[in-house]
């Protein structure tokens, strides 16, 4: 089976990317890693912007967000999220949506 | 000095452009509030438009709204591994002078109608992000907050048309957050194609065009449908699932749209196309149980944000007009009379979506989206059986038309006992009654 490269896909769409200012942000990193057995923000998010990591942490980059708000649901048990809209004018920017 | 508006509508979208349009026609002083570049560029949707409910708000629209094709076939189909079987409604009085189901682009139909609220005299600001609702001693609230540099306004009243997150009907309390199962995530391509195999493929003319609700085994047994439009010079196809499910299942959700794009009935249908976007978005599944308290003092929530989708039948943008246009109407007729927006009197937003379609057709499949939940066998089990069963009836090969039969029937009751058989036919019924 081929690996799907959502990158590839995120390729497609237009961004107005908030240089260093994300705006969805893990809480604490300890708890991904000691809380957080499933993990199910890596592999729920359409846009893969979480990845496991080897120390078990969550490394979140959230260029290719799509603002779908899938992540903060699937974490609402741990609320180890914080979520927020992009500034006015940044993120996603559908050209056909 | 803080500037002061009639009405505040954060968002625009279908909900929050049907609001600040019609409050902008009966002349009141209006500010609507975009967080992307332009009306559309967060939006996301299918896209099927009814008419009904644009017809209702703008009766002209057809002359200049940017419409793809309009649907003259509605095909149902039951996916099986390779093979599907399913209903196909075709006729040709859907080519009536005035059709009653379009598909649309969003984000060029949104961009559309924003254009025609700035002209009935609204106030629209793009690029501006509303972080939260200002609120009175009281807990009334009287204006929004924004992240521009001195980006406070207020208002008499503030329509929240924020979409599916509703982000700040859920920081002022007002809503708790979306449970996993009440809410589904689906991602969506829009494939570039030439219009002449649009044609062929799916057997049409002009702008005639076919919408295919799929439902099976590309959604891996989760509570899910699957969906593939024609437009004008695309394709978009798109498969959603309950997040609660995609969470148990551990399957990503582009793994299911690239299985979706090459289920053997899917593909030839959508070859040589070039995918010019990737798209996702949540969509409210929770039905009537999960519509929230959708006014208070100085506000209202319409639209995805109040809940209001029809997941049986695929509808929300007309759900999501409708109520944007009576949160605007209840506005005019209180400023009318001289009542101020405080809950007892915005009361009557809640009526007007208890008195038609938007909430009687929730309630009606109230215990649909419990059911589809409780029961994933509608997902996995039936599609392969009644594929299995189509598959047996149609090859013929010497064994007699009984055997058949009595072979069918023991696939159904083997997989499901006849009494789970009987008890999903009677919730089945029961839900859609
Ligand atoms: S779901 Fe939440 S707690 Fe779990 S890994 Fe992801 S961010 Fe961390
Ligand atoms: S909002 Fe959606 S796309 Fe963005 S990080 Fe969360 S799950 Fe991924």
């Amino acid at each position: 089976m081929s690996i799907i490269k959502v990158e590839d896909k995120l390729y497609q769409n237009r961004y107005i990317v908030d240089e260093n200012r994300p705006h969805i942000q893990i809480k604490d990193a300890d708890v991904c890693a000691t809380q957080c057995k499933t993990q199910p923000c890596t592999f729920c998010c359409p846009a893969n912007c979480y990845s496991a990591e080897e120390d078990g942490k969550v490394n979140l980059v959230t260029d290719g967000c799509l603002e779908c708000g899938t992540c903060r649901v699937i974490c609402q048990d741990n609320g180890n999220i914080s979520w927020n809209y992009p500034r006015g004018g940044y993120g996603i920017s559908y050209k056909f949506g | 000095m803080v500037e002061k508006f009639d009405a505040i509508v954060v968002g625009a979208g279908p909900s929050g452009n049907s609001a600040a349009y019609t409050l902008a026609k009966a002349g009141l002083k209006v500010l609507q509030i975009e967080r992307g570049e332009y009306s559309g560029s967060k939006n996301v949707q299918g896209a099927i438009m009814y008419a009904d409910a644009l017809e209702k708000i703008i009766p002209d629209f057809r002359e200049d709204a940017p419409l793809e094709r309009h649907v003259i076939e509605q095909r149902i189909w039951l996916l099986g591994d390779d093979s599907y079987i399913g209903t196909n409604y075709r006729s040709d009085s859907f080519n009536s002078e005035k059709p009653n189901r379009y598909t649309i682009i969003r984000s060029q139909f949104d961009r559309w109608f924003n254009e025609k609220v700035r002209e009935a005299g609204a106030l629209v600001i793009c690029e501006t992000t509303v972080t939260e609702l200002l609120r009175d001693a009281n807990g009334k609230v009287y204006g929004v907050r924004t992240d521009r540099v001195n980006g406070e306004v207020h208002a008499d009243v503030v329509i929240m048309a924020d979409g599916v997150n509703a982000l700040l009907a859920r920081r002022a309390d007002f809503q708790k957050e979306l449970p996993p199962e009440n809410v589904a995530l689906a991602v969506k391509e829009i494939h570039f194609i030439d219009p002449a195999l649009i044609e062929q493929r799916f057997q049409v003319k002009d702008d005639e065009g076919v919408v295919i609700e799929i439902m099976g085994k590309v959604t891996g047994g989760m509570v899910g449908t699957a969906f593939l439009y024609t437009n004008k010079e695309s394709l978009t196809i798109g498969i959603g699932c309950l997040i609660s499910d995609f969470k148990e299942k551990g399957i990503t959700p582009y793994k299911l749209l690239e299985d979706l794009k090459n289920h053997p009935v899917i593909k030839p249908l959508i070859e040589g196309g070039e995918v010019k976007e990737y798209a996702g978005h949540l969509i409210p599944e929770g039905g009537y149980k999960a519509v929230p308290q959708c006014y208070g003092d100085g506000w209202m929530v319409v639209g995805d944000a109040a809940h209001l989708n029809n997941a049986a039948h695929r509808e929300g943008s007309n759900l999501a007009m409708t109520s944007g246009r009576f949160a605007a109407e209840t506005v005019i007729e209180l400023k009318k009379l001289g009542k101020a927006p405080v809950a007892s009197n915005l009361a009557l937003y809640k009526k007007k979506l208890d008195d038609s379609f938007v909430l009687k057709d929730l309630k009606k499949y109230r215990n649909l989206p419990g059911i589809m939940h409780m029961s994933p066998q509608f997902f996995g089990a039936y599609p392969d059986l009644l594929n299995g069963a189509a598959h047996d009836l149609f090859t013929v090969d010497g064994v007699d038309k009984k055997t058949k039969e009595n072979k069918i029937l023991k696939s159904f009751v083997k997989r499901r006992s006849v009494f789970g058989l009987m008890g999903d036919a009677f919730k089945l019924a029961r839900a859609f009654r």
